[in-house]
């Protein structure tokens, strides 16, 4: 059976831990002078973004160039999609030129789950609906860890991940991954930002938990979603769920600021993160190159990184 | 059109709405023409149906055939030998074809190419509003006098009270029903699944049980205001099943369907997100197909109804929010309802047949006991096997079964229509 990397529950506990290693490994490469390695020379990695992103694609294509993949990327703009052709047709046509792996980032929850039933190349899932965002779930869990100087074991950390939960891919998949490494995760949202049930401690109160976590994790608040009745319009939103002034100084000075990126400033972020000593924003970006190259190279890697 | 035939089925358990008796059964020109313990073979052929049980055919209150307009999906011919192979001697065909069954001309065409085929009775619904779209009654006299006699916006329920108020209080004098597809748009806009703990773990937009409950709360009240009946489609949840209860407690002109996926599929299938588990309304939980098993088998809910929604793969296979919802259902009704519903025969085939001939008007040639007289509309199930769907043996145009690999239990062998055995041996003849 083919190997994918589509959700932190399908790849469990004991593929996160190796995979956490292997970032690390990835990290160190990526500070040689000279960044690209063999390993993955031969394999052809496709990318098929059929919803917007900048970061995410280019993270996966130079994870992929470092490692010495062919790479192809077909974002939707381009793609004969818009002309009629299925998903699956895609994917089919695409699969037979010979592709190892697809990278798939879709607005729908589960596409990735069909792709693999349409193709026998690895996929893995670069983001998904509201559903997962196993890569993202793995920098952040790597780049927490980086930081704090700690092991694969999470035990006693306490996680606020504020803002749009029921939305957000990014949300499930780190609460996953951290909930999965030992963390104590607590979401900080209003009602209609939470999924319909959950099963993770939750307030509306982010200033009874913001003097306390060790990681402050801000969600990314679409502006459409204001003033479209889920919640009101205005700076209520940002009064009682961004991080201001008074909040950024009541952050602990070991605590990190954590963003998936990208942020909406003067909604959820009224400071300037890069001005915070706690802030990974950037770490996380420098992070996604080597999760992503640690995935790609578990899926399709065989021997060792080196020549 | 092949010729009736002279057939005597022998050696057959008969199970009607009088009960069940080891009677051989003699049919003629169309109709049962004697029954009884050991008849003798005239010129006509003897059928051996030895461990096999003899019913009145079935009935499904809810079969999309996709003719006019969708015929890669499906065609009146190819949902009627469905049809036929799952047992049913009638099917309704609802309105949501294209264009729409919401006047004489596309009704009547309906009509006569179901009997053309000749494969079972093809009996239109006819839409509510004009288009379904919900603001304009559709002539229901005129469509009445063409045979229609449920109407409903399937696909869609009637959002505006005032609307299916008037549409109640007009359908009352003319002695036809209308069935309702319980949902409140407001609440499952972009919908993918029912709403709860799989879905939100899986971050798909969810499809809440009170959408339902409260069309449903609301029609058997607007049923109480003006006296007229309400035929309830497709019930999914434990609350709607209550109401209803409540609202035949009460004497109220209310009857209700389920269908077979809701009681054999929980809301967890969409885990895999496979679109084939993609239905509206949703499946649910365990605890609302208990409820739903619970009120077919008491009664509350009148009688099983397929649903059968075929959609090509091409439909299918793509992302689950653009993907159409339904699933199948005509030629595994039986084996599903077996495997899940434990009953006596006379309940289950009841559920299958006279309840729902009487909802759809067809109880004159339908769902009949088996007795002198009467229309030879039959259907012969061989009770014991146990039985997997292959889906390239599906008489459907289109594959979207979520049985595939799941046993059933007890398979249709002949069907009668009309006195013409349509399907012989789990074959259709034609």
């Amino acid at each position: 059976m083919t190997l994918h990397f589509r959700s932190i529950e399908e790849v469990g506990t004991e593929r996160i831990r190796r995979l956490l290693d292997l970032t690390e490994h990835m990290a160190a490469v990526g500070r040689r002078p000279n960044p690209k390695v063999p390993a993955l020379r031969g394999k052809t990695v496709c990318n098929l973004f059929f919803e917007d992103s900048t970061r995410t694609r280019m993270s996966f294509d130079l994870a992929a160039k470092r490692l010495s993949a062919d790479t192809m990327t077909l974002a939707v703009s381009s793609s004969s999609v818009n002309k009629g052709e299925s998903l699956r047709d895609t994917v089919e046509t695409l699969d037979a030129m010979g592709v190892d792996a697809f990278v798939v980032r879709h607005r729908t929850s589960g596409v990735p789950w069909q792709v693999a039933s349409w193709t026998p190349a690895a996929v893995v899932n670069a983001g998904d609906g509201w559903h997962a965002h196993p890569t993202q779930a793995l920098l952040d869990a790597y780049t927490i860890r980086h930081r704090r100087g700690l092991t694969n074991d999470f035990g006693g950390l306490k996680v606020a991940i504020v803002g749009d939960i029921r939305h957000s891919r990014v949300a499930r998949s780190t609460t996953e991954i951290l909930q999965l490494l030992g963390a104590e995760v607590i979401h900080v949202a209003p009602r209609t930002l939470l999924p319909p049930t959950s099963d993770v401690v939750t307030t509306t109160h982010l200033d009874d938990v913001v003097g306390e976590v060790d990681v402050l994790y801000m969600l990314r608040m679409q502006r459409e979603r204001m003033g479209a009745g889920i919640v009101p319009d205005g700076g209520e939103y940002s009064r009682r769920f961004a991080l201001d002034e008074r909040r950024a100084a009541a952050l602990r000075s070991d605590a990190l600021l954590m963003h998936p990126g990208p942020m909406n400033r003067g909604v959820e972020m009224m400071v300037d993160p890069t001005e915070l000593q706690q802030s990974t924003i950037l770490d996380q970006v420098t992070n996604g190159i080597a999760a992503r190259m640690a995935v790609l190279f578990d899926l399709l890697g065989s021997g060792g990184i080196e020549e | 059109m092949m010729n009736k035939e002279a057939v005597l089925f022998a050696g057959g358990l008969v199970v009607d709405e009088s009960g069940e008796r080891h009677f051989d059964v003699r049919v003629r020109d169309g109709l049962v023409v004697e029954t009884g313990s050991d008849l003798a073979a005239g010129d006509e052929e003897r059928v051996d149906i030895s461990g096999c049980i003899l019913a009145p055919g079935f009935v499904d209150l809810h079969t999309h055939l996709r003719e006019p307009g969708m015929p890669e999906a499906e065609t009146i011919e190819t949902g009627s030998r469905a049809a036929a192979l799952g047992g049913y001697t009638a099917v309704v065909a609802m309105p949501n074809t294209d264009p729409t069954q919401d006047c004489v001309e596309v009704v009547e065409f309906v009509s006569k190419r179901g009997r053309e085929i000749g494969l079972c009775d093809v009996r239109p619904s006819g839409s509510i509003t004009i288009g379904r779209a919900g603001a304009q009654l559709t002539p229901f006299a005129d469509l009445a006098a063409v045979g229609v006699h449920l109407f409903t916006d399937d696909g869609s329920g009637v959002q505006d009270e005032g609307l299916m108020r008037r549409a109640l209080e007009y359908a009352g004098e003319l002695g036809v029903v209308l069935a309702q597809h319980c949902e409140v748009a407001s609440l499952t806009a972009g919908a993918v699944m029912h709403e709860g703990e799989c879905c939100s773990h899986l971050g798909l937009p969810g499809w809440p049980a009170l959408a339902e409950e409260l069309m449903v709360h609301r029609d058997i009240e607007l049923s109480r205001l003006t006296g007229s009946p309400v035929h309830l489609l497709h019930l999914s949840t434990a609350r709607s099943v209550e109401l209803v209860r409540g609202a035949k407690a009460d004497g109220l002109p209310v009857t209700a369907e389920a269908t077979p996926h809701h009681i054999s599929l929980t809301d967890e299938r969409l885990s895999s997100f496979d679109t084939r588990y993609k239905v509206n309304p949703p499946l649910r939980t365990m605890a609302d197909i208990e409820a739903v098993t619970a009120g077919l088998l008491d009664g509350t809910i009148d009688a099983i109804a397929t649903d059968h929604a075929p959609h090509p793969s091409a439909a299918k296979d793509r992302p689950l929010d653009e993907a159409p919802p339904g699933m199948l259902g005509l030629e595994t009704a039986l084996g599903v309802a077996r495997a899940h519903l434990d009953c006596s025969w006379q309940h289950l085939i009841g559920a299958l047949s006279w309840r729902p001939a009487r909802i759809a008007g067809l109880s004159d040639r339908h769902g009949r006991p088996v007795s002198e007289g009467e229309s030879a509309n039959l259907v012969v199930i061989d009770p014991d096997p146990d039985w997997q769907v292959d889906p390239s043996a599906l008489a459907s145009r289109s594959r979207n079964t979520p049985y595939i690999g799941v046993d059933l239990k007890s398979r249709v062998r002949h069907t009668m229509f009309e006195g013409r055995m349509v399907v012989r041996d789990g074959v259709a003849t034609a």
